[in-house]
């Protein structure tokens, strides 16, 4: 792995012929023949609790005939009875269906920028590697009971279909993400990248033992308006929410988005874009459309939507290379946003800007309240600080707040970190997490709604 | 007219069909790789071959919008060494070979374990059952005509465009899994299960605004039953209504902020079971086992037994054997047979769901609530049908009581915090309950509250009425790394609390 697959080409080979056989020169047909390994070691009490490792050839077929009939399919099995009962499924369920007006058609073919960047020693990792960064983080915590785990998993993809593309794409990606625990206070540390080789799990532990070491005697604060300084890993559920919700095409053409193109709805400090190839993004998306770096935001300014090719035709816009197995139910979200850093120097530099005001390390279980103001509700986890004239002073417990992301960007409410920090997030990526690429930001307004007090 | 009530069922395995038709191969192939785990140094071993069909069809306006389906196969084997485990899967293994390669990978991961071991570690007894289970299903989902799918969902949804609603969405999914389980003590069990649901929404937008209303459910109506099911829903029948409700919301007062009588109605009260609830007595996370993810759990063991979760009106149980409901099986995929028991009597926690290596490091005799999605995912704690025990009242009777209270129904968004305490729901739709009536329509209705004081405000608890309990499932919980999609179900019915902060806004 992950150098192009004969046997994922010999598949993907084989159902386009076998569409031509059932369903004749007319049909459109788009398959894609995947290979997919993901090893996720996690731990939990400073033991290995759960170890796991899967591998599966998958095969997706979508199907169009009569110009507008669409039905799509996918199975693990892939031995040669399976493909043709694959094709004949598919073509039974085109069928009957009714045309689709707004069919947009398969792609013409368009040069691809790589080939992907998978990184084979990722691709190879053995449970002993996974382990050996588990002993890594735990050690370094400390002595502190730590949770957590790490992962490999790698892609090869054929996309092929009858407009005549061929396409091959690989990936692999690497997480170490834990926390460590000290008389009820939490300390996180994540990371992601292509390659195993770049994450340093002794570090991530040493970092979670110092966060929680500060968290310790947690005391609650009232609710109310608070400027915070959020740290990377909370800053991706910010960039999370507004890339699955606001730059969503399909968000756009439901009208569920308050993004404002074109108009500085953001601050200048502001600057978003989705990057497969910085991350761990495959060169095209399940359309076959060429992956790209995709403007969102520049200096504070709307200026991108991520679509497939159904909502790029509704909106009028050239596809940008984000169909997903989900984006006809979910909208084409960005696979690897990245915001630009800023000059904001690192997290205590932040925190030394803040008069009176709120550190904090993670959000979670953030849920949207209301879909056009980008109104989230969530708490925080991992860690909160008070800060009086620049210094952290008491530790907080876990808040809720109930917050517009869009308005916590505004003109004049922000300052951005200088220093990038690879999180992994979930947005819909085919290998479970995606990779986020933040800084730290200061905020000057964070609205505070609840306490553990309730 | 929606007709679809459960029955709380308090029976053992075995109250579905008899035979699973599961593939005899399948047998074989499980067997082959856990005879293959116990050989490169396993303790225990055990194996899961699955074959799962599934199908989704949305449309959308009036159009179909999509139709998937996907069918995977594959073999899932865990191994024991020492007190580590190790999980392998494998799709479409090609033979006994392949099956081998898989059971051996487990035990080779498990030995990796061990170089960051846990606490010795045992397993709670269970009978090494050699059995068949099916759940019932009259009209299967997968020979129900396409078209006629088809034409179900694009007529409700072009019913609510006719009506003026910007977006109209619907959806039908069905599952179909056969499962060969095998483990090294002897057991040897196939099972079938078939799962159907259905649903629909629309959107209005409004200026700055967007108002969603839903039927059955947010995401539809589920259980483990055939097509039968989506027909009882009556789809068509309510699409007029909810299309008129979602513009009547643009115009709606919002939901006033303060501390009231909270009213909730059946669905929106089976989530805020699945949430502060169910998750909350999931043993793994009262261990601390998914600290860093899904989180832990206010609830400390040394308090089972004794601890007052809610009022006397409060009682939950754990009831995989419920007919229909989303989360019953036969057997968990652990191979215990599905056995109901109480988690809170009277406001009093008194069980959990509970797996065989968590029950034996709790002190705990029991186990039954473990489950995978699918042959690649390693089993976990997971809810089956955690549910309310329907109460002494009825909804109409609720608001005839209240003189000033809010009532909500159906769930917008939800939040829970990591110990499965502080929560904050957001429902579609709200009325004004003044001087015992229902009164105006109010839009954006949401409340927050503190789990067991939450809990210990219940003070009135309907169904008693024909149709107010229902055995709602959810086809949606999320949890575990890899993540994993769990089918839970929740009985509930309309209830009352008092004292509840309401109206929260960003």
């Amino acid at each position: 792995m992950p150098s192009p697959d004969s046997l994922l080409d010999d598949l993907a080979g084989a159902v386009l012929g076998e569409v031509r056989r059932q369903a004749g020169a007319d049909a459109a047909a788009t398959v894609r023949a995947e290979r997919s390994t993901l090893a996720l070691t996690r731990f939990a009490d400073s033991a290995i609790h759960q170890n796991v490792a899967d591998e599966q050839v998958t095969l997706h077929l979508q199907l169009t005939v009569d110009g507008g009939r669409t039905a799509t399919a996918a199975t693990t099995r892939s031995r040669p009875d399976a493909v043709a009962d694959l094709v004949a499924a598919t073509l039974a369920a085109a069928r009957l269906r009714p045309r689709d007006p707004s069919w947009p058609g398969l792609g013409e073919p368009a040069p691809l920028t790589s080939a992907g960047s998978p990184d084979e020693a990722t691709a190879a990792a053995s449970p002993a590697d996974r382990a050996a960064g588990v002993a890594a983080f735990v050690a370094a915590a400390g002595g502190l009971s730590t949770a957590g785990f790490v992962q490999t998993a790698a892609l090869s993809t054929v996309l092929a279909d009858t407009a005549g593309r061929h396409l091959r794409g690989a990936t692999t990606s690497a997480i170490c993400d834990g926390i460590a625990r000290l008389s009820g206070a939490d300390g996180v540390a994540r990371s992601m990248s292509a390659r195993l080789a770049d994450l340093d799990c002794a570090a991530l532990g040493a970092r979670a033992g110092a966060k929680a070491r500060a968290g310790v005697d947690a005391v609650p604060v009232d609710p109310g308006s608070y400027p915070v300084v959020l740290e990377p890993a909370a800053v991706t559920d910010l960039v999370g929410g507004l890339v699955s919700g606001q730059f969503n095409g399909k968000a756009v053409v439901d009208g569920t988005s308050g993004l404002r193109l074109g108009e500085q709805q953001f601050d200048p400090a502001v600057t978003l874009t989705d990057d497969p190839a910085a991350g761990v993004g495959l060169p095209f998306d399940t359309e076959g459309t060429p992956t790209a770096r995709t403007e969102l935001v520049r200096d504070g300014v709307p200026v991108g939507l991520t679509t497939d090719r159904r909502t790029a035709a509704a909106l009028d816009r050239a596809p940008s290379g984000h169909a997903s197995d989900v984006s006809t139910t979910w909208g084409p979200v960005a696979g690897d946003p990245v915001l630009s850093p800023g000059s904001g120097g690192s997290v205590t530099d932040l925190v030394a800007g803040l008069e009176r005001g709120l550190l904090v390390s993670d959000l979670w279980y953030t849920r949207v309240v209301e879909a056009r103001r980008s109104v989230w509700t969530g708490l925080t986890r991992n860690g909160v600080w008070l800060v009086e004239d620049g210094q952290l002073v008491a530790p907080v417990s876990t808040l809720r707040f109930t917050q517009s992301y869009l308005e916590a960007l505004a003109p004049g409410a922000v300052v951005v970190g200088s220093e990038v920090d690879p999180q992994p997030y979930r947005l819909m990526g085919p290998m479970g997490y995606n990779r986020v690429a933040v800084p730290a930001l200061r905020l000057a307004a964070w609205n505070i709604t609840g306490n553990a007090a309730g | 007219m929606m007709s679809m009530a459960n029955e709380p069922g308090r029976g053992g395995a075995g109250r579905g069909g008899a035979s699973s038709a599961v593939d005899p191969a399948a047998f074989e192939a499980a067997a082959a790789a856990v005879e293959a785990a116990l050989a490169a140094g396993a303790r225990y071993a055990d194996a899961r071959l699955v074959d799962r069909r599934h199908e989704s069809m949305t449309a959308r306006d009036g159009d179909v919008r999509s139709l998937s389906q996907t069918t995977s196969v594959g073999l899932g084997v865990r191994a024991l060494v020492g007190s580590s485990w190790g999980f392998a899967a494998l799709g479409d293994p090609a033979g006994d070979a392949d099956a081998r390669r898989t059971g051996a990978r487990a035990t080779a991961i498990a030995q990796a374990s061990a170089a960051v071991p846990g606490p010795p570690m045992e397993l709670v007894a269970v009978p090494a059952v050699q059995a068949d289970w099916a759940s019932e299903c009259l009209e299967d989902p997968f020979t129900v005509p396409l078209a006629e799918k088809g034409d179900l969902l694009t007529g409700v949804t072009a019913t609510m465009r006719a009506a003026g609603v910007a977006v109209a969405e619907a959806l039908h999914q069905a599952w179909d899994t056969r499962t060969a389980f095998v483990s090294s003590e002897g057991a040897r069990i196939g099972q079938h299960v078939r799962e159907t649901g259905a649903g629909m929404h629309c959107l209005t937008v409004g200026d700055g605004e967007t108002q969603r209303r839903s039927y059955p459910a947010f995401r539809g109506q589920y259980g483990t039953r055939g097509w039968e099911l989506v027909r009882e829903l009556d789809l068509p029948g309510h699409a007029d209504r909810i299309a008129a409700e979602c513009q009547e919301l643009l115009t709606a007062p919002a939901c006033p902020a303060g501390e009231t009588t909270l009213l909730l109605g059946g669905e929106q009260m089976s989530l805020q079971i699945h949430e502060s609830v169910g998750h909350a007595i999931e043993l793994d996370r009262i261990l601390g086992w998914e600290a860093a993810f899904a989180g832990t759990s206010w609830l400390d063991l040394s308090q089972l037994g004794s601890l007052r979760f809610g009022s006397e009106l409060m009682n939950i149980t754990i009831d995989p054997t419920i007919p229909g409901a989303l989360g019953s099986f036969g057997y968990d995929d652990e191979g215990t047979p599905a056995t109901a028991r109480d988690a809170v009597r009277n406001g009093t926690w008194v069980g959990v769901l509970a797996g065989r290596d968590s029950a034996a490091l709790a002190g705990l005799g029991y186990a039954g609530s473990v489950r995978a999605d699918g042959y690649a995912r390693l089993p976990m704690v997971r809810m089956t049908n955690v549910g309310l025990e329907p109460g002494p009242h009825t909804l109409e009777e609720m608001i005839a009581a209240t003189d000033d209270g809010v009532l909500m129904e159906h769930n917008r968004s939800w939040s829970i915090d990591d110990r499965r305490l502080n929560f904050q729901f957001g429902c579609e739709i709200g009325w004004e309950v003044r001087n015992g009536r229902k009164g105006r329509m109010l839009k954006n209705p949401s409340y927050t509250g503190i789990g067991p004081r939450f809990w210990s405000s219940l003070d009135m608890l309907a169904g008693r009425a024909p149709g107010e309990w229902r055995a709602w499932g959810t086809p949606n919980c999320g949890k575990g790394q890899p993540g994993q999609v769990g089918h839970t179900g929740h009985g509930a019915a309309p209830a009352r609390f008092s004292g509840v902060r309401v109206g929260v806004r960003g």
